[in-house]
């Protein structure tokens, strides 16, 4: 029989091995990769926990105020605190964010007041009344659209010529299987546009698992066909995601183009408060397994090992953090009662004739 | 003064108006170099740079993203749609997004782009191209929806288009692009969105049309003359939204109405305009308001598409039993 013309096998594990995963601190707190130990200053690392902290609070609190019927929509975010605040805490004041609906303590932490986040889950308007330093767009509810709206965002920057400002984005393992992921990659690629990818990969598209989405070993590997580089990292570990996010950041800023990061984490919780039991579609073996790799425990050892954290102080943080959160709650209850004059009146900058008459016959109805 | 097609008239709007403001940027397939499938952007590229006039990735959704991220970024995007029966591909984009943003964000952040897109029957295209989708746009609450019907018309509203603060969807009828011309000036001029013109005064009926449609609905106004039935046409100019005023105006004089639309009869502009006369102007109406479209049946087959269309003898005909009820 003649030779075959390629090695499929040989070129599908090639693919693969492009794409090892980034790890610096292992799931017992140890440093594994000192080579790459970024550069951070110890208060930095303080910070970086405490963000971690903040957000798992964030995250219990906002499940108890669902459960009290005080929020409406809300995508948990246990177990994902060094996928999304790491990452996070690479980017600075200017850059431009465009988040997914799971990614609203990213959105706090770039400038979004508590009690506005907690408005725009309710579905009221005050929410999306963003203080004029804050570089962001409400979280994208349509998964994938936030990839080309990225990439859109991040061509004006470069033809702007906005020095040191890029622009970021995620998404999940479900969420790359969307074309609209792809074509911003592709066309940020063809730009050479200064934005980061994420696909935060928690094993689960609500109930779909990881291989259910697609053939391809990593989600990584998918920047390859756009062009761009792509990294897959350990996304419990924050010290990993800060590096190769930084890096990603610096290679955007020097004109480079854009990088995807694929964060390997995982949601402890269901998708949703609507209603979503992880118990149908998870062995509890799965929910063991990522457990042992929480990332507050390996870098709360790893900060402790140094000195730098202790029991009480993360109670302490814990108790401010649980008021804060029942004061922004507080703060939501007080958001004025919402119009629908003032919807039609945000309707259009220049409305036309339907409106005026809808404005005017709805001010009558609420003036009574 | 110059002697212009509709295609030429639009792209001396795109010119002049990227000279204006550098703010305004054009992208899509094959708008560079190209100049367009249609040459709407003929020489811009030479002129501006592929920084302001850029050939993007064959993806309709992307370049839906890219205008939304440019316009968030202060730019004034014009992207052009190769044929609107492609917009289905960057429906989430222009319906989902754009048309939403101004109300989520409560007015306080606006995005003004501008959707540029050839349709339209009657130019043998194949499948997918020649649909009339603005019903689609035109339902959509947020966007504005603008269908020239002769090249002044042209220049001027695509310029009020791109200076507009909200996202307009500017829909050019392939069949108007090089049929006729137009005297149309050189300098800078605008036709406001959102009002409708009388393109031909008249005391007996009143028809009720847009785009392509206002031609065959000259021609038969033009054909009625010789029995002496005096037809006024009202050309929308903008789908959304609709100008009432000025149709129910004409409506109150005439006392009758005949609305024509390229589109299937189902749902759509025509059944809207229809609706919001019968209740404003019902009582001046002395016969059922008449309804010219094309039948319900997807977009016909290339060489039965002009049996398919409504003419200027299927508006005739229209009038005829409208004024004689």
């Amino acid at each position: 029989m003649a030779k075959q013309p390629v090695d499929y096998e040989a070129l599908l594990s090639s693919v693969e091995a492009s794409f090892p995963m980034v790890q610096i601190l292992d799931k017992d707190g140890k440093i594994v990769n000192e080579d790459i130990m970024p550069d951070l200053s110890d208060d930095e690392l303080v910070e970086l926990m405490r963000r971690m902290v903040w957000s798992r609070v964030l995250h219990d609190r906002s499940m108890a105020l669902a459960r009290q019927g005080r929020l409406g929509f809300y995508a948990p975010t246990m177990g994902q605190e060094a996928s999304q605040l790491a990452s996070h805490f690479a980017f600075k004041k200017q850059d431009w964010f465009y988040p997914g609906y799971r990614d609203v303590p990213q959105l706090i932490q770039h400038g979004l007041p508590v009690s506005q986040a907690f408005l725009w889950s309710r579905g009221h308007v005050e929410g999306n009344n963003y203080p004029d330093d804050l570089h962001a767009i409400p979280p994208q509810i349509i998964i994938g659209a936030q990839f080309i709206q990225a990439m859109g965002n991040a061509v004006g920057q470069k033809m702007a010529k906005k020095e040191d400002e890029v622009t970021f984005t995620y998404t999940g393992d479900g969420g790359s299987s969307q074309g609209d992921v792809y074509e911003g990659m592709n066309f940020a690629g063809r730009y050479k546009a200064p934005v980061v990818f994420f696909i935060q990969n928690n094993g689960y598209a609500i109930s779909t698992p990881r291989e259910k989405q697609s053939a391809a070993m990593t989600l990584a590997q998918k920047s390859a066909a756009a062009g761009i580089p792509g990294i897959q990292v350990d996304g419990m570990d924050p010290l990993a995601v800060y590096a190769v996010t930084k890096q990603a950041r610096d290679w955007a800023v020097a004109g480079n183009g854009p990088v995807l990061i694929e964060t390997i984490t995982s949601r402890f919780g269901p998708h949703s408060t609507s209603g979503d039991d992880p118990t149908r579609y998870r062995e509890q073996d799965s929910f063991d397994y990522w457990e042992q790799r929480d990332p507050l425990i390996r870098f709360r050892k790893f900060l402790e090992e140094k000195g730098l954290w202790s029991e009480k102080q993360e109670e302490e943080l814990i108790e401010k953090t649980k008021e804060e959160i029942k004061q922004a709650a507080k703060e939501a209850d007080q958001a004025p009662k919402m119009l629908i004059s003032d919807f039609l009146k945000n309707m259009y900058q220049e409305p036309g004739q339907n409106i005026k008459e809808q404005i005017e016959k709805y001010e009558a109805k609420e003036s009574k | 003064m110059a002697n212009l097609t509709m295609i030429q008239a639009i792209t001396e709007a795109l010119d002049q108006e990227m000279a204006r403001d550098e703010k305004v940027l054009i992208f899509g397939e094959d708008v560079g170099k190209n100049g367009g499938v249609f040459r709407a952007t003929q020489g811009l590229f030479d002129k501006y740079g592929e920084d302001r006039v850029s050939d993007t990735p064959l993806a309709e959704s992307g370049i839906g993203g890219m205008a939304f991220g440019l316009a968030v970024q202060g730019f004034r995007p014009v992207m052009e749609i190769q044929f609107f029966g492609f917009v289905f591909e960057v429906m989430d984009s222009i319906v989902g997004q754009m048309a939403r943003t101004s109300y989520r964000m409560g007015g306080k952040l606006n995005l003004p782009a501008v959707v540029r897109s050839p349709f339209g029957g009657g130019v043998h295209t194949p499948e997918m191209h020649a649909d009339s989708l603005e019903g689609l746009m035109a339902q959509s609450p947020g966007l504005k929806v603008v269908i020239p019907s002769n090249p002044y018309d042209a220049k001027g509203l695509l310029t009020s288009a791109i200076r507009d603060e909200d996202p307009v969807v500017f829909l050019e009828h392939m069949k108007l692009y090089r049929s006729f011309r137009d005297e149309v000036p050189e300098e800078q001029y605008t036709v406001p969105l959102g009002k409708a013109n009388v393109s031909k005064e008249g005391s007996d009926v009143t028809v009720v049309a847009y785009g392509y449609m206002v031609r065959e609905a000259l021609k038969a106004a033009e054909e009625l003359e010789k029995d002496d039935v005096s037809v006024e046409v009202i050309d929308l100019r903008t789908v959304s939204p609709i100008d009432y005023e000025t149709v129910v105006k004409s409506v109150e004089k005439t006392g009758r109405m005949v609305m024509v639309q390229e589109a299937q009869r189902q749902a759509g502009v025509g059944n809207t305009v229809i609706s919001e006369v019968s209740q404003r102007a019902i009582l001046s109406l002395e016969a059922p308001i008449g309804f010219v479209t094309a039948p319900d049946t997807v977009y016909p087959f290339g060489q039965v598409e002009n049996i398919w269309l409504p003419s200027a003898k299927d508006i005739t005909e229209a009038i005829k039993e409208t004024v004689e009820f």
